[in-house]
């Protein structure tokens, strides 16, 4: 072995060895449990007892907004309405986030245990899973999970029923009143907030919206207890996060860490020795630069995520990068209101003849006060948070965004 | 879709309006689109006009409203596929199938979209037929898809 391959396996393997301590550290939603015995020990506890323990255990909505779980429950069980409802947000669409996927098909029983556990807090008689229609290929599976839980809740008398519901092809359908709007038979056009689902959800009725990952925790809380979770971060944002990891990095996939990690940590793990930058949060999220690598923090109290993590090597043109991006968000704006779907087409616009040199470079000037406007003018996050990539990207990389490279 | 397969669906769901998308997607399932003759049977069935059955329908991508194939091709277009090498794939699929994006070949076998993210990021390049997922995609990989699918 010549001496740099060895220097290469050694390195190797010391990255492993990190990234397996990691693993171990923050090792929940994929581990295997007996959720039918773990569902019997939850209806022994009061429904009380329950919403102390989610709240106290700090747990945020992995969805990518970060709202406290407990809160959302304690809000949807005080709200009135004769009938409420779970949905759990499977409509996956941010794009590099597939954990989602991968939790559904590996883990589906956490999913509905999680939903479960929710409707016995808040008193809700029906869940619907909304998973987005290019997962249809597993839908005969969770189906048949579904009618597996809806029999042993008929046994136990126990007051809900779980069944699947399908996306068609629209990113904007996560968002969860463009989910709700969606599963009224609409057209997928967010609502406008407040109220919140919360208080008038689906059919007009409280409802809580959570993510599958969200769910899954709430089981595993329920399983291991609180302290076990709230030791698993790194900083104060309490437990793991399952993330996906996409672009040019070393290893691939999806994998449960801690919170709290800064990105260099991160990319010393799954970095291919040349990371430039790193989209943290999909599409909607920052893209953070190498020099801002040891300084970021991923969790609530750095940069919030969804678990998208995409990482682009010195060899990436970030004009390009941006491009992907604009043309993404001009197709999957829901076009509802004229900030985002005009602010979207614009940008695109914009970048494309600052490229072609038809528009100076001052110009950037403009479509930086068009982002922040879509910022406060849009209906929805959709377009109210395009200023996170657009921003980011055109800073740290404004020669790039000019240059014929 | 005939009159009575359009009619067999709304039976299995029922006609209230949460229902609505779970028809179309059944109805749509079939013939991989939906005829302007199962909105308006919907529509009727549902009780309201066929411009809005339209309005839904039209909004979803995978809800098809113009004539497509039996086997829809769908590339991922967005970036992690893009950089794992989507434009090869696009490339041969042009070259083999004889058409251009958003078109279908004679025969009315096959029709090329491209998608976004559709959740193999970490796999890419990838591409759905219909409701089956290909990834880790090569130019070699695709000629052998689409040759099994042409004998299908
Ligand atoms: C444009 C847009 C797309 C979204 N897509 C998803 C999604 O695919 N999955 C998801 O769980 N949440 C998504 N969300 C967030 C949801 O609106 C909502 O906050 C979340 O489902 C709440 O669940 P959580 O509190 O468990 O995270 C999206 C939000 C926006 C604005
Ligand atoms: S980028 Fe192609 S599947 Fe996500």
């Amino acid at each position: 072995m010549s001496q740099d391959a060895e220097k290469s396996t050694a390195k190797l393997s010391k990255v492993e060895k990190k990234l397996n301590l990691l693993k171990k550290r923050a090792h929940l939603i994929f581990r295997n449990i007996d959720c039918v015995k773990l569902f019997n020990r939850i209806l022994k506890k009061t429904p009380d007892e329950i919403l102390a323990t989610i709240t106290e255990s700090g747990l945020r909505g992995r969805g990518g907004a970060g709202f406290p779980t407990g809160m959302k429950w304690k809000a949807a069980l005080e709200a009135p309405g004769a009938v409420k409802y779970v949905i759990c947000n499977a409509d996956e669409g941010e794009p590099g986030t597939f954990k989602d996927r991968v939790i559904l098909e590996r883990q589906p029983d956490k999913i509905i245990v999680g939903m479960a556990t929710c409707a016995y807090v808040t008193k809700a008689t029906e869940g619907y899973i909304y998973m987005r229609g290019e997962y249809n290929f597993m839908s005969k599976e969770i189906k048949a999970c579904c009618e597996k839980w809806n029999d042993l809740f008929e046994k136990k008398d126990f007051p809900f029923r779980v069944s699947l519901r399908l996306g068609s092809g629209a990113y904007i359908c996560g968002e969860e009143t463009a989910l709700i709007e969606s599963m009224s038979g609409n057209r997928g056009e967010p609502r406008l907030r407040p109220p919140f689902p919360v208080s008038e959800g689906f059919n007009d009725m409280p409802t809580v919206v959570n993510n599958v990952e969200t769910l899954a925790y709430v089981t595993m809380i329920m399983d291991d207890g609180l302290d076990f979770f709230k030791s698993v971060a790194k900083d104060d944002s309490m437990g793991g996060k399952v993330f996906s990891v996409s672009g040019d990095a070393a290893i691939k996939g999806v994998f449960e860490l801690p919170l709290g990690m800064t990105v260099q940590e991160f990319v010393d793990i799954f970095g291919d020795g040349d990371t430039k930058a790193v989209q943290v949060g999909g599409f909607s999220g920052l893209c953070v630069p190498r020099k801002h690598f040891a300084t970021t923090i991923i969790g609530y109290r750095g940069v919030q995520t969804g678990g998208s993590m995409i990482l682009y090597n010195s060899t990436r043109s970030m004009y390009l990068v941006l491009k992907n991006y604009l043309e993404f968000f001009q197709e999957e704006s829901c076009g509802q209101c004229a900030p985002c779907r005009i602010g979207c087409q614009q940008l695109l616009l914009g970048i494309e003849a600052m490229r072609q040199g038809t528009r100076p470079l001052s110009h950037i000037d403009k479509l930086r006060e068009l982002v922040n406007v879509m910022g406060v003018a849009s209906k929805c996050k959709l377009g109210m948070s395009l200023a996170n990539p657009f921003n980011s990207i055109t800073e740290h990389f404004f020669e790039e965004i000019c240059s014929k490279w | 879709m005939t009159k009575d397969d359009v009619a067999e669906v709304i039976k299995t769901h029922g006609t209230e309006r949460t229902n609505l998308l779970p028809v179309l997607q059944d109805v749509a399932a079939t013939h991989r689109f939906l005829t302007e003759e199962d909105l308006v049977r919907v529509a009727r069935a549902f009780k309201i006009s066929a411009a809005e059955v339209y309005s839904v329908a039209s909004f979803y991508s995978l809800l098809e409203t113009q004539p497509r194939g039996r086997f829809v091709i769908r590339v991922c277009r967005t970036i992690s596929c893009s950089m794992s090498g989507k434009g090869n794939i696009l490339t041969k699929l042009k070259e083999i199938l004889g058409i251009d994006l958003g078109e279908t070949t004679p025969d009315k076998r096959f029709s090329l979209l491209e998608t976004n993210c559709m959740g193999w990021c970490a796999e890419g390049p990838s591409m759905l037929i219909n409701d089956t997922v290909y990834s880790h995609l090569t130019p070699e990989k695709v000629v052998e898809i689409i040759k099994e699918y042409r004998e299908r």
